[in-house]
């Protein structure tokens, strides 16, 4: 089936694609056919910079146990480092000048 | 058999790309719109699209993104477009108008144009057969034409079943017992619908088999439900499409 549900949010970071890095704007999750992963359905993943044209995209396809997994790996990971040291707030590594203070 | 890119007149007067294949020798032929599935105008839908070629029939298959993705992958075009919403009813019945209006024009064409849909294509397939004046429709396990979203469900589209009063054409109806969407339930429904109202129409749900099993490349591939599916199509085309 399609689910035709799309969950959007904004992101900020940047991706690896076919051309190379870029800027994420976006990403999307949804349930529907996979293009290549070997299952009727998989939990489809894109990181997206829309203003970059359709193929700025870095996409995944994984099994319903394996997302739940990637959720409970990116909660463990954050819990072992300190607040804030990955957030947007932070002044190192912050090259690009979108980032504005949480305060 | 002539296959290849063209370029046709969709919604709005929209100049959109379309693949299209025909028969070669000089006899006149009926005409199919191949509606893609929502994962996109991909290799398996031209393979389609040839397929009726091969069978005596002109197909025509608009590219449904190309509005948003003009040039881009398949997948990628695909997961454009539904990060922007998806396709509006609305849009795809004009780009199904414009495209059997281009198969209508085609030299040796006999004017007589049907359409089919697998997927979400087959819920389109079944808007466009209420929508516009066509001569037969295939619908592959649409889903979403009778069941109401089940709660919490946040659908972006609606069910379709109170445009059944307007279909024009004949309908057949291929489905998968193990189908939870459309289930043979909500099927079942529309078929009585279609009794009901006296509209022309034939069912059958294949079991063993569930959704997307005439996909050739997929695991929900079932040979004999999609051998014994295509042959369906072909006899029903032959029959009122007139080749």
């Amino acid at each position: 089936m399609c689910t035709y549900v799309t969950e959007k949010i904004a992101v900020e970071g940047s991706g690896k694609g076919a051309q190379g890095w870029f800027p994420l704007t976006h990403a999307t999750a949804y349930v529907d056919h996979p293009v290549h992963a070997p299952y009727g359905h998989t939990v489809n993943i894109d990181f997206l910079a829309p203003e970059r044209g359709p193929s700025a995209r870095v996409a995944v396809e994984l099994t319903e146990e394996a997302a739940l997994e990637l959720v409970g790996a990116i909660t463990r990971a954050l819990a072992a480092a300190p607040p804030g040291l990955a957030g947007r707030a932070q002044t190192t590594g912050a090259s690009r000048g979108t980032s504005t203070s949480a305060g | 058999m002539e296959a290849g890119t063209i370029t046709i007149t969709g919604h709005n007067g929209d100049e959109i790309e379309a693949y299209l294949a025909r028969p070669s020798g000089g006899q006149p032929y009926g005409s199919m719109v191949v509606i893609h599935h929502m994962p996109g105008y991909d290799a398996g839908t031209k393979e389609m699209v040839r397929r009726f070629a091969a069978n005596g029939y002109a197909a025509l298959c608009p590219n449904l993104y190309y509005r948003e993705a003009p040039g881009a992958d398949p997948d990628d075009a695909a997961a454009f477009a539904r990060a922007h919403g998806g396709v509006p009813d609305e849009q795809l019945v004009g780009d199904v108008d414009g495209a059997a209006r281009h198969l209508r024009g085609l030299p040796g064409a006999t004017g007589k144009v049907g359409v089919i849909g697998h997927c979400s294509g087959g819920r389109q397939s079944f808007l466009a057969a209420c929508s516009l004046e066509l001569d037969a429709a295939v619908d592959c396990y649409g889903a979403f034409i009778v069941a109401e979203p089940p709660a919490g469900f946040p659908l972006a589209v609606q069910p379709l079943l109170g445009l059944a009063p307007r279909l024009a054409c004949p309908l057949l109806g291929l489905f998968g017992a193990d189908d939870t969407f459309p289930s043979p339930e909500e099927t079942g429904k529309l078929a009585a619908e279609l009794d009901r109202l006296g509209k022309p129409h034939e069912f059958h749900t294949y079991d063993g088999a569930g959704h997307a099993f005439f996909s050739v490349d997929r695991p929900a591939y079932r040979p004999e439900a999609a051998v014994d599916g295509w042959a369906k199509i072909f006899t029903f085309l032959d029959t009122h499409l007139g080749n």
